[in-house]
């Protein structure tokens, strides 16, 4: 037990050091690349939970996919590299005291609500064969619509990208 | 290991995207606190999966990221559109709803 | 009880017919033809009606068992037993107190020593219409005495309404569309009066609230019919929003939307909930001010007027503004418990109605559209019913009701029939002499007159008595100040129609053309209206007028067969003796009101014929009509000989009222009516709106800079309020 709590505090301050870096930075393609480090860091965390199929999607849809398309957009939208647009606007105060807010808010009724609740840890380990059970039978439906949004998704992102 | 190691843990990621989508400019940039916002929620949902020992937190966490990605794929679309238009991604040029 | 149990069918039928002439007026039926599908159906809704009330005066006379409220035990009635068990369980507890009560009611009654018994309302529930967390809306009918009147007036007036449109809306581009509004306005206002709880009666008051706007803008290309449809419907907006809340109070406070169980329970043990009653009325009292046109949100009635006239007179004047009346006369016992009118001095309903009584009179002075004055005077006589229910003449306040819907609906009508011979106009300044053109609408709009003057034997006369007397006596106390208020309404009306009749049908034609009768399809729904007005008094007369025929069997019909319902008994209303002082002094203060102004008119006539003509050339005529010119000197010499000193006085209250002073008493009521037209009712009241109005534009010129337009201005509001949400969430919770 020790090792995991040593293992997630280690990863979760890499996290968090991370997604700061990542809203803070003046150069887009280094929030980018923070942003790697946050996915990258989700998916350990993702194994540390026994969610394995879901760590494995983590790391191929969003470093492998996302973060593409990501760079991508970065690059069509010929964003400067180096530091040169301001990237942080001027309400930036007001954006922080909310977020401060909400996060506050959540944090002190998760602590209030769950304060010292035990992770189970002999509970069932779901593998991927469990998964992939469950999500072909009790919720079918559910991925069927899943997969009929990204095929819509698919066709509205070439529709409004392409140049006609 | 305490449940709300993790909840916390998504907490603060979730503030951080807010913060990120609020402040930031870049049209890029506000997506990427998007993804940020969500993957904290994945943790949750993995996390509660866990607590609860039922698979669901991993199934929903699957959509999440399907979701994400299909959110991904069109606000990326939508970025590059503007951009094409209006050359600048800058989120405070765009005011044509002011009243 | 056929037909009292399955009421539903009655207000099913115009509804068929909206959507019949809606769906298929157009194409199958033809749009010359429509208004025989309405007149049929309003033709079977009237026979229906009828037999609903014979139905009811038998199950008053041969009252059926499970009717009568019993001495042992609450009578469990009703066809549907399972209908309203929850309304009898409650009454049951308290069934042994209300009925001794009721007995000691019934032996010092009234005059003619008739004892109503007491007779429960025949309740049918259909369905349960939606449960949601233990609240149970079902739908159903309730029809007693005062609903079978309710039927019979709106039936009535709705079907000669619809016969006398055939002339007075032909060849409309939206014949059509006008009948089906009319049918559809009737079916909700029979909905509404049988309405089996207080949700459905929102439901009913809401419908016939879009009715009257539908048909207030009817000719919505004019803006100013546009503008008086707005109008109307956003001041009732203003009383639904009281009439939302005081239902949500009744229903926190009974656990019921049943009508007749929040009856029961108030009056089995009044005194009790006294707090939430009295906020319950009171919210119901801005949707009553609201609907029938109380001070201070009467301002939308007169305007109202720019609907076409025969609407006005079946719905702004004989049954939709007195949904407001009588919803106080359904609930009465919230009202009376929550308003208290036996302990307090004055109760706020008395004293709004009185109020209301007074103003709208004094207006009605002021009008030169006679549609207006109209209308002024029916805020009037509404303010005079919600007085009556005010100070415990709930009788008197039905029975004004409903000769008031025959007398009222056959002026407008009238003035309706004047317009279409005068060339579409409503200003009286270019009327004047259609009475030999046009014999049967002076007639009958005298006889309707005189019976809104209360001049004996007309019906208004029997009525307005009852409220006067009902002021005088009172229940528990009396009401002096009430009484002073009827007084001095009942002169005032007798006046201004007399004015009115004078503009219109004496003295020399002021318009163009030559005006002629209407057709006989406007003239005989006239007769017949006019007929009611001179004999719907027959049905309340008090028992020593009839004592010398030998009929005193048939004394306050009204009274037994509208009346006998349980809640009122509970109570512990009673009736006073017929005065015949009161009577008397009621005849001559309207007698007194129509001579003065008879004098004010007519003897001038004699006196200087062309000073009248001068008199039109001073208020308005000179901008208009250079032809007066003429004249104008000619008045003002015998404005200066014959009466300078009052002349002096009035010139300095108004440059426009200068000569018009041969009558004191006359010019004061006018120009308190102009006064009070003026700053109470436009700038006082209006001007309050407007200003409403404009802290509501200045406001939104403050937030406008919210609306940056910038997406993250708006989620840093979205984000930052949910934030401050959930910490209230979290400090609450």
């Amino acid at each position: 037990m020790v090792a995991q709590n040593i293992f997630f505090g280690v990863i979760a301050a890499i996290v968090v050091v991370s997604a700061l870096r990542m809203v803070t930075t003046r150069n887009i393609v280094h929030a980018a690349l923070y942003l790697v480090a946050v996915l990258a860091g989700l998916g350990a965390l993702y194994i540390l939970l026994t969610a394995e199929f879901v760590a494995t999607t983590q790391v191929l849809v969003y470093i492998g996919a996302v973060m593409v398309l990501f760079l991508f957009g970065i690059m069509l939208t010929k964003a400067p590299l180096g530091g040169v647009m301001e990237m942080t606007g001027a309400q930036w105060p007001i954006a922080a005291v909310v977020s401060l807010l909400i996060g506050g808010v959540t944090v002190y009724s998760l602590m209030a609500r769950f304060g010292s609740d035990r992770l189970t840890s002999d509970g069932p380990i779901f593998r991927t064969a469990d998964v992939s059970d469950e999500v072909f039978s009790t919720y079918i439906v559910p991925f069927e619509a899943v997969s009929v949004l990204l095929l819509a998704a698919l066709i509205g992102a070439i529709v409004l990208a392409r140049k006609d | 290991m305490l449940l709300n190691q993790f909840l916390i843990l998504g907490a603060v990621l979730f503030a951080i995207g807010v913060y990120g989508v609020l402040a930031r400019r870049n049209g890029v940039m506000v997506l990427m606190s998007i993804e940020l916002m969500l993957n904290a929620v994945n943790i949750n949902l993995v996390a509660f999966g866990v607590q609860h020992g039922v698979v669901s937190g991993q199934v929903f966490a699957v959509f999440v990221i399907a979701v994400a990605a299909a959110e991904v794929g069109v606000g990326l679309a939508i970025v590059l559109l503007l951009y094409r238009n209006r050359r600048s991604i800058n989120v405070e040029d765009f005011d044509l709803m002011r009243g | 009880m056929w037909m009292l149990e399955n009421a539903f069918i009655i207000p099913l039928i115009p509804a068929i017919s909206f959507v019949v002439i809606l769906l298929f007026g157009k194409r199958f039926i033809g749009p010359d033809r429509v208004h025989v599908v309405g007149i049929t159906a309003l033709g079977l809704v009237w026979v229906l009606s009828a037999l609903a009330a014979f139905q009811w005066t038998q199950r008053v006379e041969h009252p059926p068992p499970d009717a009568v409220v019993q001495m042992a035990s609450h009578a469990d009635d009703h066809a549907d037993d399972h209908a309203d068990d929850h309304a009898d369980d409650h009454a049951d507890d308290h069934a042994d107190d209300h009925v001794v009560v009721s007995e000691n009611n019934s032996g010092d009654a009234h005059g003619g020593g008739h004892s109503s018994p007491l007779i429960r309302p025949v309740i049918s529930t259909f369905s349960q219409w939606w449960s949601n967390g233990g609240i149970e809306f079902s739908v159903g009918t309730l029809v007693d005495g005062l609903t079978v009147l309710l039927l019979i007036v709106v039936a009535s007036i709705s079907l000669l309404v619809h016969i006398y449109s055939t002339e007075y809306v032909k060849d409309d581009r939206r014949y059509v569309h006008y009948y089906a509004f009319l049918s559809l306005f009737t079916a909700a206002m029979l909905f509404f009066v049988m309405a089996q709880n207080i949700v459905q009666l929102i439901v009913g008051w809401e419908l016939v609230g879009v009715c009257s706007f539908v048909l207030i803008g009817h000719w919505w290309e004019e803006k100013p019919n546009t503008d008086a449809a707005l109008k109307a419907f956003l001041t009732n907006r203003v009383g639904d929003i009281g009439l939302l809340v005081g239902i949500i109070v009744l229903w926190g406070t009974f656990q019921t939307f049943d009508i007749d169980a929040i009856n029961t329970l108030i009056a089995a043990d009044p005194g009790a909930h006294h707090l939430a009653l009295l906020v319950a009325a009171c919210c119901l009292m801005a949707a009553v001010a609201s609907k029938s046109g109380q001070f201070p949100l009467h301002t939308w009635l007169p305007d109202a007027m720019a609907g076409p006239t025969p609407v006005s007179a079946l719905i702004h004047a004989a049954t939709m503004v007195v949904a407001g009346v009588y919803m106080i006369a359904r609930l009465y016992p919230v009202f009376y418990e929550g308003l208290s009118v036996g302990t307090s001095s004055i109760n706020l309903m008395a004293f709004i109605g009185g109020f209301t009584a007074l103003i709208g009179a004094a207006l009605a002075f002021a009008q030169w559209d006679i549609k207006k004055v109209l209308a002024y005077s029916t805020v009037s006589q509404l303010g005079y019913m919600v007085m009556a229910l005010g100070v415990g003449a709930w009788t008197a306040a039905i029975f004004h009701l409903f000769t008031h819907a025959f007398f009222k609906a056959c002026l407008f009508l009238g003035a309706g029939s004047v317009s279409h011979a005068a060339h579409h106009t409503f200003d009286m300044r270019k009327m004047g002499g259609l009475k030999k053109d046009m014999p049967h609408t002076y007639r009958t709009f005298v006889i309707s007159s005189l019976a809104l003057a209360g001049i004996f034997p007309f019906a208004g006369f029997w009525s307005k008595d009852e409220i006067l007397l009902g002021s005088l006596v009172g229940q528990k106390n009396s009401y002096p100040l009430m009484l002073i208020f009827g007084c001095v309404v009942a002169v005032m009306t007798a006046a201004y129609m007399t004015r009115v009749i004078w503009y219109t049908f004496h003295g020399e034609f002021r318009g163009e053309g030559h005006p002629h009768e209407s057709p006989k399809m406007m003239t005989t729904p006239l007769w017949i209206l006019a007929g009611m007005a001179v004999i719907a008094g027959v049905f309340n007369l008090p028992g020593p007028v009839l004592e010398p025929f030998g009929l005193e069997g048939l004394a306050h019909r009204i009274q037994t067969y509208v009346e006998p319902s349980v809640y009122l008994s509970g109570l512990g209303l009673s009736h006073p003796d017929p005065s015949l002082t009161m009577a008397l002094v009621g005849l001559a203060l309207a007698v007194s009101g129509i001579v003065v102004t008879y004098l004010y008119y007519w003897r001038r006539v004699g006196l200087h014929g062309m000073t009248e003509r001068n008199r039109y050339a001073k208020n308005g005529y000179t901008f208009l009509e250079n032809k007066y010119y003429l004249d104008h000197l000619y008045n003002d010499v015998i404005v200066e000989t014959v009466k300078r000193p009052i002349a002096n006085w009035a010139n300095r209250v108004n440059q426009n009222v200068l000569d018009r002073v041969v009558d004191r008493a006359g010019e004061t009521a006018r120009d308190t009516g102009r006064w009070i037209y003026k700053w109470i009712d436009q700038g006082a009241i209006d001007g309050s709106v407007n200003a409403a109005a404009r802290g509501a534009d200045s406001s939104g010129e403050g937030l406008r800079a919210i609306q940056s337009g910038k997406i993250q201005n708006y989620g840093q509001l979205l984000f930052g309020s949910a934030a401050v949400l959930a910490i209230v969430f979290v400090i609450v919770v």
